[in-house]
């Protein structure tokens, strides 16, 4: 009973149905042992290391070369994603076609499909010798082993985050609403960039945001398709692994540290998002 | 966009305010089936077509070899001690968040979505800092002669890490859409925890825990950036399914390296099956509430006018 | 300006039934008209053909003298205010009354003045930067009516304007658009179930029915001379009896009144009487009277509701206020005399 008393008044727990006690307990000691003690080593490891030596070892010319890649084609995947997967959740919440409920099915393949299967076969798809490889080779087009193949990945695994975030919102949306503005005048382009755009664009940030998030750290499905050359296609999270592989534990913390940050901060942006989104739902 | 509706002939019947031409519709589907054709169904074709490339009997001599039976024993084992723990847990976590409302409830949430936020390459590395060489608990592992990283322990804990909130945030979102007023009916009529649990609780968030828990294991079974931090890569020993497929497209063994692969995406599709399963069995219970509902309606508007008024 | 319907049909299914079954009617320029009728009589689909939001399948519509059967939404010029309001919830009160000019490519004085103007005449100046979710349901209602009345539309078409609020805000509204409307004179067409916002409220009532017009006529009209006994249980309501025509009288359960003209002997007929039409006495003699047990009395504020049993098992509801019933000295469980001032008989066939 003690647990249920410490819940009770410590946490000002509400709430009639037994089971808080043992139910709060188990969930932080686990969530405890097995996230906060890990992520709390490498805080200790990196405030061993001093700002100063952090920031030294992540502003090498070669790590500031990765940041750059990750970072660029982590934007722009975001960007295709927020445009395509805008344009996937308009069509599945919007329109009826043959093999509709397949494709909705199908946008969640990224999130169950392993990275690495995902890595090696968009790598045998965009190679020289490969399908497409070698239809774009004829425009000049090279894919793998560049930092676009790098962005191709990147697509691939952030496809489900701005559908999955903006189709439920597009589906709850009042048709009332549009028929008011054509009522009002507006042409079906003014009220969607007007009415649609604007109650969807919170949606659709966190959409971009998440994707966002996930490919700034990304490896598996980046490691084939990118070649991982020093100063052309070497991303941040392979990065960390190499220095792991030399033994370079300093420098593997410093730079989990600086992502880790930066995760923290898009998730922190993403939850002001969710606040912001909910100004003008009803009371 | 023409002003004039009567001016395009023929147009959908309901609402022909608010619909784009039929044009504009064709055109929107066209590109959205596009996009996805290029990237995922494409990503999707190459896995089966690489590995049956050379026919079946090399396909299965390939998933014969004694490596990748050890990998596919490995990654059954690590899946089978995460996936029973996560799910544990997340029923725990999902109950305790859906049904009470305590102080520090946004924090709790966002401890178990941390994983999520985290590279898998540090998900694995914060492992190798805490038990590697120069790790935080390094003289405990080495006085006890513990084989953490680089071994199967390592293995797991970095799988179960990266898997951690997927069965809490399914059976969370099911439990929270539901609410509580059928286990709150239950206590009030005297059930226990367990009764409460099993008997009403359970029933009603069956599919997305089957649905979480399914996802899991595939997270688990496919899991590579994290895992291949910790396990050091000893061939027949520390590889999983993916590590196996890494080793095996390096070694430009790509009929095999695709047959491995082809097991994962099997198994990402069932997952994706089972989604969709769940998705439409709860469909339908809500359209089966939603007709009760209405027939009781029914029932009320039928009410003879003359006597009442 | 006025709205004319032309034998306008529309069904949602090739093979369905028809939600709006051959309309026509007229609503006068500068007044309230009521589609009023049960849910499921095509009334709403009747108000959204006249917006230009559905299509119709025959017929049809002109305002003002045009035709606009075949004209986009976007040019009929209609104010349609929505049942769920339909505010623009991530713009202000300001920018959702201004939208409709913001289209029409208005200066920007002008939209300021006419917005503030149309917020004073709802009675929400100083609103105009708030977001609708700051609201309550009866002034996103006047938001949504000032939003439909910016553009100066030819017609407003209100589509169960009151039907999300409750009644305490219901009433003051009503209220308020009587006295809106009186001094605006805008033709509007006023979409409800509710029998009293009907009465109340319009000039013109259009009762509807299964998708076809019952009725058309002043309130008064349909109340006191209702074509079918639909409409007269609908408005008004009462207790229905069924009877036949013996020599000019409808004789129902054991009461008798007079029949319809030109109803012939043996006809089957119903009859619908009003609670406040029937008389009771605690002893009689004369004309059309018969004895009834009083099986249950109920308060209602000034008036008791009481229900009366006739000896052929029909059960009649009859308000009457209560010091009448005081000076009466009836109670529970008496047998009273009854006699109908006033029935509406309708023969069988004809009505419904």
């Amino acid at each position: 009973m003690s647990t249920v008393g410490f819940g009770n008044t410590l946490l000002r727990r509400r709430g009639v149905l037994p089971g808080f006690g043992a139910g709060f307990g188990l969930t932080l000691f686990y969530a405890g042992l097995l996230v906060l003690l890990p992520l709390g080593a490498l805080i200790l490891k990196a405030s061993a290391l001093g700002p100063r030596d952090v920031f030294r070892l992540v502003t090498d010319p070669r790590t500031l070369q990765a940041f750059q890649l990750t970072f660029g084609s982590s934007a722009v995947a975001g960007g295709v994603n927020a445009l395509f997967g805008l344009l996937l959740a308009w069509v599945l919440v919007r329109y009826q076609f043959p093999g509709k409920s397949l494709v909705d099915a199908l946008v969640d393949l990224p999130f169950a499909l392993p990275t690495a299967v995902a890595g090696i076969s968009l790598t045998s798809i965009y190679a020289e010798n490969g399908s497409l490889g070698a239809l774009l080779g004829k425009l000049g087009l090279k894919v793998a082993f560049t930092p676009l193949g790098v962005t191709v990945a990147l697509i691939f695994v952030g496809i489900p985050f701005v559908v999955r975030t903006v189709q439920p919102v597009l589906e709850d949306l009042d048709r009332d609403v549009e028929e008011a503005a054509a009522v009002l005048g507006a042409t079906r382009l003014q009220t969607f960039a007007r009415v649609i755009l604007p109650a969807l664009f919170p949606a659709l940030l966190t959409g971009f945001a998440l994707a966002f998030a996930r490919a700034l750290g990304e490896y598996g499905s980046v490691v084939f398709i990118s070649g991982n050359m020093p100063y052309k296609t070497e991303i941040v999270p392979l990065l960390i692994v190499t220095r792991l592989e030399q033994y370079d534990y300093a420098g593997a913390t410093a730079l989990a540290c600086v992502m880790l940050l930066f995760s923290f901060l898009i998730l922190l942006a993403v939850n002001l998002l969710q606040r912001w989104s909910r100004r003008g739902a009803p009371a | 966009m023409s002003g004039v509706v009567g001016g395009l002939g023929r147009r959908p019947e309901r609402g022909a305010a608010e619909l784009e031409t039929p044009l504009v519709r064709g055109l929107l589907i066209a590109a959205a089936l596009a996009f996805l054709a290029l990237f995922l169904v494409a990503p999707l074709f190459t896995v089966f077509s690489a590995a049956f490339s050379k026919g079946v009997d090399v396909y299965l001599t390939a998933l014969a070899e004694p490596e990748t039976l050890a990998a596919i024993e490995l990654t059954l084992i690590t899946a089978g001690i995460a996936v029973p723990m996560n799910t544990l847990f997340g029923i725990a976590a999902a109950w305790v968040l859906s049904k009470y409302d305590f102080r520090g409830k946004s924090a709790l949430l966002t401890l178990i979505d941390l994983p999520f936020s985290v590279s898998p390459v540090i998900s694995g590395l914060i492992f190798v800092l805490l038990f590697g060489a120069q790790g935080l608990f390094a003289a405990q592992v080495q006085e006890y002669d513990l084989k953490i990283v680089f071994a199967v322990p390592g293995i797991v804990l970095a799988t179960t890490f990266v898997t951690f909130p997927l069965v809490a945030r399914e059976v969370l979102a099911v439990m929270e859409a539901q609410g509580s007023d059928e286990e709150e009916a239950a206590l009030t009529l005297g059930a226990s925890l367990w009764q409460i649990f099993f008997k009403v609780t359970l029933p009603k968030i069956r599919w997305g825990l089957f649905y979480g828990v399914i996802l899991c294991n595939a997270r688990a079974m496919g899991e590579f950036g994290a895992v291949s931090v910790v396990s050091g890569h000893i061939r027949g020993e520390t590889n999983t399914m993916p590590l196996q497929v890494e080793i095996l497209y390096n070694e430009y063994n790509f009929v095999a390296a695709f047959a491995v692969a082809s097991l994962l995406t099997l198994l990402a599709l069932l997952t994706l099956g089972v989604k969709k399963t769940a998705e439409l069995a709860s469909s339908l219970r809500e359209a089966r509430r939603a007709r009760e509902a209405e027939s009781e309606l029914t029932v009320t508007v039928i009410e003879p006018r003359g006597v009442t008024s | 300006m006025s709205v004319r319907t032309e034998i306008v049909s529309k069904r949602f299914a090739a093979r369905g039934p028809a939600a709006v079954d051959n309309v026509t009617f007229e609503a006068k320029p500068g007044a309230i008209t009521t589609l009023l009728g049960p849910s499921g009589s095509g009334k709403s689909t009747l108000l959204r053909l006249i917006a230009g939001l559905e299509r119709p399948d025959g017929g049809k519509i002109s305002i003002d003298g045009k035709d606009v059967t075949h004209v986009s939404p976007r040019e009929r010029n209609v104010g349609f205010v929505f049942q769920s309001y339909a505010l623009f919830r991530h713009m202000t009160v300001f920018e959702n009354v201004a939208f409709g000019m913001r289209i029409r490519k208005l200066g920007k004085e002008r939209i300021q003045e006419r917005v503030l103007e149309l917020l004073s005449r709802v009675q929400l100046a100083g609103y105009e930067g708030r977001y609708p979710s700051q609201l309550s349901g009866g002034q996103r209602q006047r938001i949504a009516l000032a939003r439909a009345l910016a553009t100066d539309p030819k017609v407003l078409l209100l589509d169960e304007p009151f039907g999300a609020l409750d009644t305490k805000v219901r009433i003051e509204l009503r209220e308020w658009l009587l006295a809106f409307q009186e001094s605006a004179r805008v033709t509007t067409l006023l979409v409800t179930h509710d029998q009293d916002e009907a009465l109340e409220l319009s000039e013109h009532v259009v009762l509807l029915a299964d998708g076809k017009v019952e009725q058309t006529g002043a309130p008064h009209e349909l109340y006191d001379a209702p074509a079918t006994s639909f409409v007269a249980s609908f408005l008004g309501g009462g207790s229905l009896l069924k009877g036949t025509v013996r020599s000019g009288r409808a004789e129902v359960g054991s009461l008798a009144v007079q029949a319809p003209e030109g109803a012939e002997d043996g006809a089957e007929v119903r009859a619908l009487v009003r609670p406040h039409d029937v008389r009771l006495e605690k002893a009689a003699d004369g004309g059309e009277v018969a004895v009834a047990r009083v099986e249950r009395m109920r308060r209602i504020g000034p008036r008791i509701k009481l229900l009366l049993m006739l000896p052929t098992g029909d059960a009649v509801t009859v308000h009457m206020p209560k010091t009448e019933v005081d000076e009466l000295g009836i109670e529970s469980g008496d047998r009273v005399l009854v006699d109908l001032k006033d029935a509406k008989v309708f023969v069988e066939d004809y009505a419904i």
